[in-house]
């Protein structure tokens, strides 16, 4: 084992060692299944039946049929296609789309295209303190030439949960548009809501599951086109030779999620009041994730120390968490979630995320309590 | 008070025109019930007079719900909670049980078998819709109702119930013995299958192997549609028959027009030597009137001449749409549309005859050596048992 091995992971939002099981099978399947699932000969055949297997499980696991399982290379590009491809499938339709101000990097950057290249026109809802959505003004934007709303299930970097059933009544009531859910922190970690949802979005890799590993659920009723032309995978919706151990490993990553579920949030709800109670004791502390916010991602400012010098600080203990988002890890910029939930620039900057799984051990909730009152207390202050 | 629905209740079909054979056909259906039941441990299979109950316990309610759904002889399902005999208990289980449901209207129906009960069934009805009426959005429709709120007073207990699913119909697979379904792999046989299952006949299946003309993956596909017939039959024997040297034979001696004539009544005969000896009382076929050349009703007189079992050929009358659909629903369709060749597509003539006439088939075959033939591929064939809940290796994949 080599050092990064041994600190304490406590990034579990930006991404997760591999599950166990997950391993095990990949060592099975790798050196064996190297074959095309498209290919018409016996081990093309055999891993072709291997990737239905996953994909019947994913589509139980997820309540929809199996056709409606599309397998991506990640939550990326599942949004992207969502979004992209609901759109101008459905352009002729109208061309006005509604989120909200603090989804994912993936889902903001495809709407600005789709604004800044094609002639959408979006509405960005804006969120209260505790990242919140007002429902009476969601209703309201919704217009007669409304073909998407894209809501996450929970942010991933202040943990804020969506009332995604609330969301999806609203929007079917007043709107004939589609409803996307990015459902990438929520799977495994609070409890899904699909009924009525058109399209939803999962990572692999935030479960254990292989990197390069996603899928997008898309109601087999809602047009889209494809991002990827080419070839017949993924009934000719995503085309590229398959990346099938990855899509086999996800449904055994996801099961595994689905089922430990009740109970990770358990723990992670008792990890997030631990580390809540004995933090807030430290003069100047906030927790920036709200009280009914998932408890897997815990949001917190000690503005004396920036966010930046608090994470090499505790890197240099063996304690790994992250600043912001991952993704946004290499804008300069202050969060874009922080500021729409009103967080003043100088608290933005000290702003560590601490995210847990079930992978989660108390001890290391404990270490890293201690490792962070050290880091304040011992000095590192500006 | 319980929080899950704990039980499954189970209705009949087609049972008021048995008579006598309703002990027989509750028995079967049971069985099959406790069959399907094996791949969910904990729950338990119990006989009522109308009715069987699959106790949930600790098991997933709606795969099993699911399950039960693919069992022939059943009308209808409810996932249910089973309560005391209190008044206060059902209107507890009515009032849960609609909060799931999408809010719309309803309607409260109680049968009150148990006369004993102190409250009549409207007065009952009244008591459950009014704490609905109060505490949800729900309102009252009693002529179309989209939620049917469905309460049975018994004699021990009570079932309260919201949701009843349509079952497969038909009667218990096996009630009515056993037929060899000729499969080849394509979209009828298997929709054959399936509605023989649904008339209570247990099917064994019998395949045409042509290596090297036809490919492994040909034979894979074929066992992965047994897999899929499974859902309605717990188990199917699969025998592949070796059939290469005899369509070499008929190639070299028969007459290109006469040849899938000539290949069919080889079948047919492999098929019936194979029924005596496992003890099935038909042939099955896939076979509907005019799809093809060996289809029409000529040519299913000159291949129904080498045998006296009957052939049962329950897609006779439909249309390939209307097979096309069934296919898709019973899950075989996505499997059946590999493109693999099977033995009757890689020999196939351009010109077959369509009317094909007995004396003229009979003359070709009589420079073949049938007996023969028919003896070597019996002794090559091999023997797959499928069942639905077989662990694999690849399970721990999954």
């Amino acid at each position: 084992m080599d050092a990064i091995n041994q600190g304490i992971y406590l990034d579990y939002a930006s991404t997760s060692p591999l599950l166990d099981e997950v391993l095990e099978a990949t060592q099975v399947l790798l050196p064996q299944f190297y074959a095309n699932p498209d290919s018409l000969h016996t081990p093309g055949s055999k891993m072709a039946a291997l990737q239905q297997r996953a994909r019947k499980q994913i589509a139980g696991l997820l309540g929809c049929q199996d056709h409606e399982v599309i397998f991506t290379s990640g939550a990326t590009e599942a949004n992207n296609m969502a979004i992209k491809g609901i759109a101008l499938a459905n352009q002729a339709k109208g061309k006005h789309i509604v989120t909200t101000a603090i989804e994912h990097k993936s889902v903001m950057s495809a709407i600005t295209q789709l604004v800044d290249h094609f002639g959408f026109e979006c509405t960005i809802l804006p969120v209260d303190a505790k990242g919140n959505i007002d429902l009476h003004q969601l209703e309201a934007s919704l217009r007669k030439d409304t073909i998407l709303v894209s809501v996450m299930a929970v942010n991933n970097e202040i943990g804020t949960v969506f009332p995604i059933d609330s969301i999806t009544q609203i929007v079917k009531l007043y709107s004939k548009a589609y409803m996307h859910v990015d459902y990438v922190q929520a799977l495994g970690k609070i409890e899904l809501q699909l009924q009525r949802v058109d399209a939803a979005s999962f990572s692999g890799h935030k479960i254990g599951g292989l990197k390069g590993s996603g899928v997008l659920f898309k109601g087999q009723n809602v047009p889209m086109l494809p991002l990827l032309s080419g070839g017949q995978q993924e009934n000719y919706q995503r085309s590229g030779t398959s990346n099938a151990i990855a899509n086999i490993t996800f449904a055994k990553a996801m099961r595994l999620a689905i089922e430990s579920q009740p109970d990770s949030y358990h723990k992670a709800n008792r990890w997030k009041q631990r580390i809540i109670s004995e933090c807030k004791q430290i003069e100047g502390w906030a927790c920036i994730s709200a009280e009914d916010a998932s408890p897997f991602i815990i949001s917190m400012a000690y503005p004396k120390v920036p966010s930046q010098i608090m994470l090499n600080a505790l890197d240099q203990k063996g304690i790994y968490v992250s600043a912001i988002s991952t993704c946004s890890t290499k804008s300069q910029q202050v969060s874009y979630v922080h500021q729409a939930i009103g967080l003043s620039e100088d608290r933005s900057r000290s702003v560590i995320r601490v995210s847990l799984s079930s992978m989660t051990k108390d001890e290391d909730i404990e270490a890293f309590i201690q490792a962070y009152k050290e880091v304040i207390f011992h000095g590192y202050s500006t | 008070m319980v929080t899950q629905p704990n039980i499954i209740v189970v209705r009949f079909a087609e049972l008021s025109t048995k008579g006598k054979n309703r002990k027989q056909f509750i028995t079967m259906l049971r069985q099959n019930i406790q069959e399907v039941c094996k791949g969910f441990p904990s729950c338990k299979v119990q006989q009522a007079y109308d009715r069987i109950y699959v106790l949930v316990n600790d098991e997933n309610a709606s795969e099993l719900m699911n399950r039960l759904q693919d069992v022939f002889g059943i009308a209808t399902l409810s996932l249910a909670y089973q309560v005391p005999l209190a008044i206060d208990d059902i209107i507890d289980a009515a009032f849960t049980l609609i909060q799931k449901e999408p809010v719309s209207t309803f309607k409260v129906i109680t049968r009150r078998m148990n006369k004993q009960f102190p409250l009549e069934s409207d007065e009952i009805n009244r008591a459950v819709a009014r704490k609905i009426l109060q505490e949800t959005d729900f309102v009252v429709d009693v002529h179309k109702p989209q939620v049917k709120v469905l309460i049975e007073i018994r004699h021990h207990e009570a079932y309260v119930t919201v949701n009843t699913i349509e079952g497969a119909k038909g009667y218990p697979v096996k009630i009515q013995g056993k037929a060899m379904l000729l499969m080849s792999g394509g979209i009828d046989s298997c929709v054959a299958s399936y509605l023989s299952n649904k008339r209570g006949i247990e099917v064994e299946a019998i395949h045409f192997a042509s290596p090297p003309y036809t490919s492994d993956a040909a034979k894979q596909k074929v066992l992965d549609l047994a897999k899929v017939l499974t859902r309605y039959q717990p188990f199917i024997r699969l025998h592949i028959v070796p059939f290469t040297d005899i369509q070499m034979q008929i190639a070299i001696n028969v007459p290109e027009s006469y040849r899938i004539t000539v290949m069919r009544r080889f079948m047919v005969r492999l098929a019936q030597r194979l029924a005596e000896q496992r003890r099935c009382k038909a042939l099955i076929t896939g076979e509907s009137v005019g799809q093809v050349a060996s289809q029409t009703l000529e040519s299913m007189s000159v291949i129904n001449e080498v045998t006296t079992m009957p052939i049962l050929r329950p897609l006779v009358s439909f249309d390939k749409t209307e097979i096309i659909e069934i296919a898709k629903k019973i899950g075989t369709y996505d499997i059946s549309i590999r493109p693999f060749e099977d033995c009757c597509t890689i020999f196939t003539p351009v010109a077959p005859v369509t009317k094909p006439l007995l004396h003229k088939a009979q003359r070709f075959e009589s420079k073949l050596d049938i007996e023969t033939l028919i003896e070597e591929s019996l002794a090559a064939t091999e023997v797959v048992m499928i069942r639905y809940n077989d662990a694999k290796e690849e399970d721990s994949f999954f």
